[in-house]
This record gives C-alpha cells, structure tokens and sequence, in this order.
C-alpha cells in the first residue's frame, strides 16, 4: 500500500435489513483511498449512505464485506479494522476524534470535563496538565469562556465547536466530521470551516468530512467523494469538481457529469430527480 | 345469518359464511402470532441481558485484576449515592407500613388459636425472608430502575454511547459497571433497613394495639430469626439488585425513536422489573423451600 494513504476503503459492502424482513445494500463496493494531511469530503444525497460509510470507517458498524485498511503512525503495519479485537482496535480509534453531527457532548459533564474526558482515561497527565490542555483545547475553538456552562446551555454552534475540542483533546491523526454545518446558519456554519481548516494546518491531521452542503464542501475540501446509491460516482480533486459545477449545461456529455452538475449546483431538475425521462419541455429549460 | 353487522352491501349467505370462517382463523392466527412474537421477544431480552452481564463481569474481573483498568470509584460513589439515597425514606415508609399491616392481619387468627404474641415471630420470618428484600426492590425499580433507563436511553439518543464509543471508552465499563455494582450494593443496604423498620412497625402494633409485652415481642423475635434468614434475603436482594441494573441497562441501551422512546424503555423497565423480581423470588423461594435453607 502507497505509504501517504492512511486509511484504504476496500469494495465496502454494509447491508441492514429493513423492518419488512429484506436486505437493503446501503453501501454497494465502495472503494476510494484517504491520502495523509488531505482533507476529503464525502459527498452526496440524503440516504446515499454518507453516514453508514462514516460509521464503518470508525468501526462502529461491522461491514458485511469488503475491508477497511487503516495505517496511523503508531501502527507497526497497515491492518483491516475488521479484523482487529476490541482492544486494538481501541488504540486506533485514541488515534482519531470525531465531530458527531449534533456534538454529542456527554450532558452530565461540564464543558471542561467532557474535555478532559479522554485525556484522563487514556493518558497519566497530571490532573494540573489537564487543566492547561483544556484551556488551549477551548481557546483553540474560542469557547474559553465557557468552560464551566452545561452543554444544555450552550448553542447549537456552540456544542460543536466543544465537541470539536474535545475531538482533538488527544491530538489526533484523524478527524472525522459528520455534517458539520447542519443546523446552522449560514454565518456560524463559514466560522465552523473556518476552524476546520485552522485545526487542520496547525495539527497536520487528516480530515475526513461528511456533508451535503456545498458552500461548505467547496470551501474546506482537498479532494471530494460523491457517492451514489451506495457507490463512488466520483472522486477527485477540488478543482475538478468545481470545473463540473461550473461547467455551461451544454457542455456536459454522459449521464454522469450531468447528474454532479445537478446536485453541485442543487437544481431541481436533471438525472438525479429524473424517474422516467425528462421532457422536451425541461431539457428546453436546462438547456436555457 | 346473512345479515352482517357491519356496513356496507349485504353479503349473500355462503360467502359471508365464508368470510366470518376467514376472519376467525386470521383473528386466531394473528393471535397465535402474536403471542409467539411476545415469546421470541422475551427470550431475546433475557438473551441480551444475560450478554449484557457478562460483558459486564468481564469489565469488572478486569478492573480489579488488570492493572491499569479503572474500577471508578468516583463512579461508583455517585451512583451509590443517587441509586440508595432517594430511595431510603420510601423504603422506610412502606416498610413501616407493611410491618403494621402484617401484624394486624394476624392477629385474629392468632387471637383464636390463643398464641398472640406469636406475631413477632411470623412479623419477623415475613419481612427479613420475604418482604423486605422484595418490596425494597420493587421501590428501587420504581426510583432507580427508571431513571437509569431514562439516562442511558437519552444518552443513547444524544449519540453519547456512540461518542463513548468512538473514544475508545467502553460502556460497559463506563456506564452499565458502576451502575450494576451500585444497584447491588445500595438494594443490600436498602435491604437491612428495610427488615429493621418492618419489624419495628411489628413491634409498634403488637406493642400499642395489640397489647402484646414489648418484652416477650423482642424474645420471640430473637429466637425466631437466624442468621439464615437474614443471609437468603440479602442474598435475594443482592440477585434483585442486579436484575432491576441489568433491565434498566438493556432497555436504556436499546432506546431508538426519540423521546418518546426514552418515555416506553422507562415503564418497561418497571414493568419487566416487577415481573422478573416476583418470578425470580418465586424460584427462590421454591428452591429454598425444598432444600430447607
Ligand atoms: N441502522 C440502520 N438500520 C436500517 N437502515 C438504515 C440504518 N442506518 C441507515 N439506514 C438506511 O441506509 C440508508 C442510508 O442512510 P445514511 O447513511 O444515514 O444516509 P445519509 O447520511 O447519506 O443521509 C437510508 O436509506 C437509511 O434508511
Ligand atoms: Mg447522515
């Protein structure tokens, strides 16, 4: 394996069955490699399986075939996490933080404490270092003054910025993001980028991001993945994808580049909501 | 025998028949379906909770014998304190109550047979075999039971297990041990205070109403009790301890569907609590019964 991949999806294959009793394939062989230091985003539409995929790769959900090779620093050689027991497989996961989509702050602790959380349990820093870790962690995400609230009284933009302290409390390899900039506004959601690629030039990580809003995609990523029922449609370069979106209709040639133009742009009619062919009367007006 | 009760055109008389034979046969077989569904559901509780104990056991054999596992005793305390605390007047309570009423109730038939102060023994026998371990655990079901299903069914929603989880903290560990121990320990305790507080309500009763000497009450008491009824009600109310934790644990893991599915894993939780504790005692004392213990 290429030494600047970090982790390496393999022809991932998730199934869940559905309450009537049969198997949905939510993801279908989707293969794509996670370079170090980029920041990728996985793209795509609501139940293309963006959160299944990002499931997987954190090992919360065992997947049904395929492999997913991670290969961080600390590990002497690349390894499937399927294949790792609970125990190492807990070392990998010290290795990252997750950002979940509505914080996922622990509400009984304070601001500090969820913080401190994973410092205490994984490391033998003194509980006065800890105290100082929190405060650069807080001050990173300019939440400092802040520390002793509750979650509960914190803001929706508030909550992520803790839990993306507190994702990089054990100064990780890995960043996970799952639709960082849902639920909020359109000003909080930029600072949130902001921070995104702050953190990601001052901790060299690798960030792995979830989402389906463009602004946000286009300002943060290197590389993106678009998925499509449970398939890589495409992956690329930044600069690719804003050559698709930006790309004259007439241009586009395959149902392929139409159907990215279409959701990079979010219109409403093209491939992707197209169930029995367009009409003359649409192609007219996508056409201009 | 045509005419249906329901709207609708009138159905003609072979083929109503027909219908009322269809629709009984479905009504017995959704039943029967049913029912086997409720069977298969419980057997995968108990599944789950008999997984959910031994991940848990493992935890602990861990904590205390791995070096550099934690057994949270910060945990622990507070979950000692929230689980046992609250519940200690209730207990005290109720108990006091029960100890009234069993005396009471006695008292005539023993009155006729001429041995009434005997009701310190039956009083004793009653509330430290039987009662006080069983009613101080349906209270805890009610107090602790479901307000640990609450916790952890919210925790579940808030993708907090999940963020637990993804920080390579185990729950088990983190969340379902110190819950478990502490249930154990603080239904224990509830436990000895419960038998002091019912038989003292005995004593009370017999002593003020019943006008039994308080003197020959604390005599027969005595003598009435041994260390081995003490020992198979803690010993009971250790077991109930763990299977109040336990259902909590489960149902406040499995929570899915939002509040609403907080608000159902709460009162299945007391519910299921209730049930298990009565069959599990039921046993018990079965097995106690036949071995003399
Ligand atoms: N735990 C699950 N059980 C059953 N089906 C699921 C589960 N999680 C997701 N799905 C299904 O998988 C599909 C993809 O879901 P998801 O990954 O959440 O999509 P996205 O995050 O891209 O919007 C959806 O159709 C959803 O219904
Ligand atoms: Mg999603």
């Amino acid at each position: 394996m290429d030494s600047d991949v970090i982790i390496s999806v393999r022809n991932v294959v998730k199934t869940f069955r559905s309450p009537g009793g049969d198997e949905v394939r939510v993801l279908d062989g989707v293969t794509f490699d996670i370079l170090r230091g980029e920041t990728i985003v996985i793209m795509g539409g609501s139940g293309c399986g963006k959160s299944t995929l990002l499931n997987c790769l954190i090992g919360e959900y065992t997947i049904d075939g395929g492999q997913i090779i991670y290969s961080t620093e600390r590990m002497p050689e690349p390894r499937d996490i399927g294949e790792l027991p609970e125990a190492e497989l807990n070392e990998v996961r010290k290795r990252f933080g997750i950002l979940f989509q509505s914080g996922a702050l622990f509400n009984s602790m304070s601001v500090a404490e969820n913080i401190a959380l994973p410092i205490r349990e994984h490391s033998d820093v003194p509980a006065r270092l800890i105290d100082t870790i929190v405060t650069l962690k807080l001050e990173q995400v300019k939440m400092l003054e802040h520390r002793d609230k509750m979650p509960a009284q914190l803001s929706g933009g508030q909550k992520k910025r803790v839990g993306l302290a507190r994702a990089t409390a054990l100064d990780p390899e890995i960043l996970f993001y799952d639709e960082p900039s849902a639920g909020l506004d359109p000003v909080t959601s930029a600072t949130i980028d902001e921070l995104m690629i702050d953190l990601s030039k001052k901790l060299l990580v690798t960030s792995v991001v979830v989402t389906h809003e463009m602004d946000s995609a286009f300002r943060i990523a290197d590389r993106m993945v678009m998925l499509e029922r449970g398939r890589v449609l495409k992956l690329g370069a930044r600069s690719e994808f804003e050559a698709l979106r930006d790309a004259p209709a007439e241009s586009l040639t395959g149902r392929e580049e139409k159907l990215m133009n279409q959701f990079l742009n979010g219109f409403s009619v093209g491939p992707l909501t197209d169930v029995h062919g367009m009409s003359e009367y649409e192609k007219l007006i996508i056409a201009g | 025998m045509s005419d249906s009760p329901s709207s609708g055109p009138p159905a003609s008389g072979p083929s109503a028949g027909a219908a009322r034979w269809r629709r009984m046969v479905e009504g017995v077989g959704g039943a029967v379906i049913g029912w086997v569904d409720r069977c298969g559901e419980t057997v995968r509780f108990v599944g789950d909770m008999t997984d959910l104990l031994g991940h848990t056991l493992r935890w602990l054999f861990r904590s205390v014998f791995v070096p550099g596992v934690r057994l949270r005793r910060s945990a622990l305390a507070y979950q000692m304190v929230r689980v046992g605390v609250r519940s200690i007047g209730i207990v005290v309570l109720v108990q006091i109550f029960i100890g009234i009423i069993l005396a009471l109730q006695l008292a005539p038939t023993l009155r006729d047979y001429g041995q009434l102060e005997r009701v310190a023994d039956v009083v004793a026998i009653a509330v430290v075999r039987e009662l006080g371990p069983l009613i101080s655990a349906i209270v805890l079901s009610g107090f602790a039971g479901a307000s640990i299903a609450a916790e952890i069914g919210a925790m579940k929603e808030a993708e907090e297990i999940k963020a637990l989880k993804a920080h390579a903290l185990n729950p088990y560990h983190f969340l379902v041990m110190p819950r478990l121990l502490a249930t154990v320990m603080m239904l224990t305790g509830l436990t000895v205070i419960a038998d002091v507080v019912g038989v003292f309500g005995g004593f009370l009763t017999s002593w003020l109403v019943l006008e039994v000497p308080p003197a020959t009450y604390v005599d027969l008491t005595q003598s009435a009790l041994g260390l081995k009824d003490l020992f198979t009600g803690l010993f009971k109310a250790g077991v109930f301890g763990m299977l109040i934790a336990l259902i909590a644990c489960c149902e406040g893991l499995r929570v899915s569907g939002g509040a609403e599915g907080v608000g159902r894993a709460t009162t299945a939780t007391v519910v299921k609590s209730i049930v298990a504790l009565i069959g599990v005692d039921a046993l018990f004392t079965a097995v106690f019964y036949v071995f003399e213990i």
